[in-house]
């Protein structure tokens, strides 16, 4: 039960810090002068287009924008109502895109989920690939074996994304045939989702999971081992040899325990570095995630896409770390009995 | 049990010949090492740090580190199964001797157990392993091994975590899990070096009782010559790699052959027997007092739900302190007697209400250490210096020798750069080192060396009191009787004044004039140390006297009095006893004795 407790009183600190994030989300994205709409208006006037001034001041006051900046943030969050009562994030509203002209909703919508699942992707082969070849570069350690693998992972590390998603997209579809760019055919895009759609997402998720997750799985990998061989030392190693454990069943059992704990609480951080870190990648391979778009919305100042990205990634984040914290509590004893008297 | 006679009753047990042992392709650590063990018999191998005594005792499970290799040599173990050579074992074979037919217990309760693990699971895991049986099977036979190694409730000891139990329960844990497959012979490396004194007596007494019902044998490695005098049939004594003398415990230790036991015998602090009293003077040259000083923390509880915790570190300590003489506070971890120190330094500030006084020279005026001025205050510090705990942390292994003595100096900006180097070079002389070694750096020191570094550097600002926090405990028996000379011999030849900080009687009954034995916070007794050792009045300095394992066979612990006085203050006999909040106050029992009793 004190887990349940736990998870809800981190629950309602993640909700906390999201509200402290979007204000400082809202102010950064407003600190440079001016603003999209503000922008149009000025070139629209200089070249005499009076019909798209009228639009673009119906837009302002709309979305409210000729209000302060507080007033503007509330209303944007959803605290405060604005010219259509209550209509902010909180309420499922995420705004208007000036730069594309539709709603966000619209324009993220199906990248939103991509996002997660090629992040997803790439987290799961960060900890497939780290855990096994971190154990036996431990278990193993100043042998070939050990030499080897941290020779691979410094490769892995050392390569730009970009040039090792070439790479393997040119060798890839030389070989195995696999499909260039995208994530999915583009017969499919917009359809509804079939088994055909599936496979052919699983397929195109090949490359950039391995591209977005190798350089993740070789610095993992390198913690891991480092964690490992600390814990190989401690003396209740000597006790478990001692009791007569044999060397595989010992290490499971007793240090790689213990070297979770670091590992576990990786998730948190590795979940924004890859969503920040492959939008280069996206670009590269032409994937339909998040990251192009807030590059885009970030260059043109289209404050409610650029702010609604951000706080997605924030939420990643957010829960990214919650999910480590509770299972940490789960993992180790100590977090969750300290202070219970025997 | 066997008696430790000459004539061995029955076949050893085990036997190990010419054992060498080495590290890669170094010199042996261990050269030609034979003893042999017989059933029910206890051996102790006894030696000092680097003596090879630790790697001995591991090569017979064969869990040595990696890069040490058995040169050559022989171990037998004549097992119920007949005799098998551990030597020659394959890996498989000797996984099924670790922890059913030998088992061992380590030094380190805390660190020896996975504190990610219960002790339960930690327990049955030894008779899953070797009984095949699983997990629920064995638990009746592990809760009935904790009820014999002395937990007081074995249900919950089965689900707790290590650090939920206390340093000596743990080690019974430790003990249980070597126990609970009824081992032919146990090892024991240095099983209670880090318990304190009377959780040490409880645990060797336990050792021995189970040896007498099982008849297991045991070997016993050790550096406390009153270890080996309590508990061992059979002495074998190592200094680097080598055998420097074996045979029966009463000869060896009565009687020592070898130099280098006569050596090791004569290092040993112990509690003196029988002292004349030497009537004392009431002092009046007092350089420091401590004036009803309190100290309580609040702990913050975990549950936001309860109100925090209070502990009391100290209460109401009233100590004072004579010009030229060692005042020892003498306590178990935990009793205050570090926080009394800090206090008395100034480091940290007692509770309103308590005073510290330090008076800088004879007849002047007392200065309150927490109500200084600043000028005030940095003179205090230059006055008043600490010696360490730890040689080994204590001094940064980044600075050189001279730039570690100099700094003090640095600091309070004396002198000139050649005449720090010059107060550096005769302080290097002053506790015996030479000044050739200015240029090194902490790690070309041995710990003993290193104490006299650290006492070197409290030394460079002239100090008048030096406060010492168990400054000997990390050092080996003889390096121990080394240093404890040289803080004797500079206290008299420096004038110096001691707040001497330890757990170790035998220590303190060499060194102070003046003994405060502290408990929960409270001074339970104070006295000079003869008057304490021939007269202790409270329980709980007679459980600490009768505690502490001296080299002489006929004296041994005497567990009664021992388990009378180290447990919770309201087990007390009546007079001693603490019932709720109402604690005894300290009275004088004598000129110069006080002890806290209803009068």
């Amino acid at each position: 039960m004190a887990i349940l407790r736990y998870a809800l009183y981190r629950f309602a600190t993640m909700l906390l810090t999201l509200v402290v994030v979007s204000a400082l989300i809202f102010l950064i994205i407003n600190l440079p002068p001016g603003d999209y709409l503000s922008n149009q208006i000025a070139e629209l006037r200089s070249t005499g287009q009076t019909a798209g001034v009228a639009k673009a001041e119906f837009l302002r006051t709309e979305y409210a924008l000729d209000r302060p900046l507080w007033e503007q943030y509330l209303i944007w969050v959803g605290f405060a109502p604005g010219p259509q009562g209550f209509s902010g994030l909180i309420q499922g509203n995420f705004g208007w895109s000036f730069e594309f002209d539709r709603p966000v909703s619209e324009i993220v919508g199906d990248s939103l989920w991509l996002t997660v699942l090629v992040n997803l992707a790439a987290v799961l082969f960060v900890y497939l690939v780290a855990l096994p070849l971190g154990v036996l570069a431990a278990a193993r350690s100043r042998t070939w074996v050990d030499y080897t693998s941290a020779f691979v992972g410094y490769l892995g590390l050392a390569t730009p994304n970009f040039l090792l998603a070439l790479i393997l997209f040119y060798y890839g579809h030389r070989w195995f045939n696999l499909p260039i760019g995208g994530l999915m055919d583009p017969a499919f895009e917009g359809q509804p989702m079939s088994w055909d759609k599936v496979q052919s997402i699983l397929l195109h998720l090949i490359v950039p999971t391995f591209v977005i997750g190798t350089s993740g799985a070789a610095a993992m990998m390198q913690r891991l081992r480092a964690n490992l061989l600390d814990e190989l030392g401690k003396p209740y190693v000597e006790t478990a040899i001692a009791k007569g454990m044999s060397p595989p069943r010992m290490l499971v059992k007793y240090p790689l325990r213990m070297a979770f704990n670091p590992f576990v609480a990786d998730i948190g951080n590795l979940l924004p570095a890859m969503v920040s870190g492959s939008v280069l990648v996206s670009v590269v391979l032409g994937l339909q995630t998040i990251g192009p778009t807030l590059l885009t919305a970030l260059k043109t100042q289209d404050q409610f896409l650029a702010g609604f990205v951000l706080m997605f990634v924030a939420l990643l984040t957010l829960v990214g770390t919650m999910i480590s914290d509770v299972l940490l509590m789960l993992l180790d004893p100590r977090i969750r009995y300290e202070g219970r008297k025997a | 049990m066997t008696e430790g006679s000459e004539d061995r009753p029955m076949a050893p047990l085990l036997t190990v010949e010419d054992l060498s042992i080495a590290f890669g392709n170094l010199d042996p650590v261990v050269r030609d090492v034979s003893f042999s063990v017989a059933p029910g018999e206890t051996l102790a191998l006894v030696g000092e740090s680097g003596s090879g005594k630790t790697v001995t005792c591991r090569a017979i499970l064969r869990i040595l580190p990696r890069v040490a290799r058995i040169r050559s040599g022989t171990i037998i173990l004549n097992s119920r199964k007949g005799p098998i050579e551990l030597t020659k074992l394959s890996e498989r074979k000797m996984r099924k001797v670790r922890g059913s037919l030998v088992s061992m217990v380590f030094q380190e309760p805390m660190r020896s157990l996975s504190p990610l693990h219960r002790i339960g699971s930690q327990v049955s895991e030894v008779l899953c392993l070797h009984k095949g049986c699983s997990e629920n099977a064995a638990r009746k036979q592990v809760l009935e091994t904790f009820e014999r190694v002395g937990f007081p409730d074995v249900e919950r000891a089965y689900r707790a975590y290590p650090f939920e139990l206390s340093g000596g329960m743990r080690q019974r844990a430790m003990i249980a899990m070597a126990m609970v497959s009824k081992p032919e012979l146990l090892i024991a490396d240095e099983p209670t070096t880090a318990l304190d004194v009377t959780t040490q007596a409880q645990v060797l007494g336990l050792m021995k009782e189970l040896q007498a019902e099982t008849g297991m044998a045991m070997i016993l490695v050790t550096h406390d010559l009153g270890v080996v005098a309590n508990m061992a049939e059979q002495v074998v004594v190592m200094h680097k790699g080598r055998m420097m003398e074996s045979g029966p415990a009463k000869l060896v230790i009565q009687s020592p052959a070898h130099p280098y036991t006569q050596q090791l015998f004569n290092a040993a602090p112990s509690i003196p027997e029988d002292v004349d009293h030497s009537a004392d003077e009431e002092p009046t040259d007092l350089i420091l007092e401590l004036r009803s000083v309190s100290k309580t923390y609040q702990v913050r509880s975990k549950s936001m739900m309860k109100p925090p915790v209070t502990i009391e570190a100290c209460r109401g300590i009233d100590l004072a302190l004579a010009r030229g003489t060692t005042l020892a506070i003498v306590g178990e971890s935990g009793s205050g007697k570090t926080t009394a120190a800090r206090i008395a330094l100034g480091a940290e500030l007692p509770d309103p209400g308590g005073e510290v006084l330090f008076r800088e020279a004879r007849g002047a005026k007392p200065l309150p250490v927490h109500d200084m001025t600043r000028a005030e205050r940095i003179a205090f510090q230059k006055k008043a210096q600490m010696v360490f705990q730890d040689p080994y942390s204590s001094l940064s292994p980044r600075m050189r020798v001279a730039d570690a003595l100099s700094e003090p100096l640095d600091i309070h900006g004396i002198g000139s750069r050649s005449e720090r180097r010059d107060r550096a070079a005769a302080m290097l002389e002053q506790v015996g080192l030479g000044k050739d070694m200015m240029q090194r750096y902490p790690h070309a020191f041995s710990g003993g060396q290193r104490q006299r570094l650290s006492i070197a550097r409290a030394l460079m600002l002239d100090p008048a009191l030096l406060v010492c926090d168990e400054p000997t405990s990390a050092l080996d028996v003889s390096v121990q009787d080394q240093i404890l000379t040289l803080l004797e011999d500079i206290r008299d030849r420096l004038h110096l004044s001691y707040l001497f900080i330890s757990h170790d009687l035998a220590v303190v009954a060499r060194i102070a004039d003046e003994v405060a034995v502290m408990r929960q916070g409270l001074v339970v007794e104070q006295a000079p140390p003869d008057v304490l050792f021939n007269n202790p009045r409270h329980p709980y300095t007679k459980a600490l006297i009768a505690a502490q394992p001296t080299p002489d066979i006929s004296r041994p612990i005497n567990l009664k009095l021992v388990a009378q006085g180290a447990g919770s203050p309201d087990s007390w006999p009546e007079a001693f006893r603490f019932t709720g909040s109402v604690i005894p106050s300290l009275t004088s029992y004598e000129p110069g004795h006080k002890v806290r009793c209803h009068v």
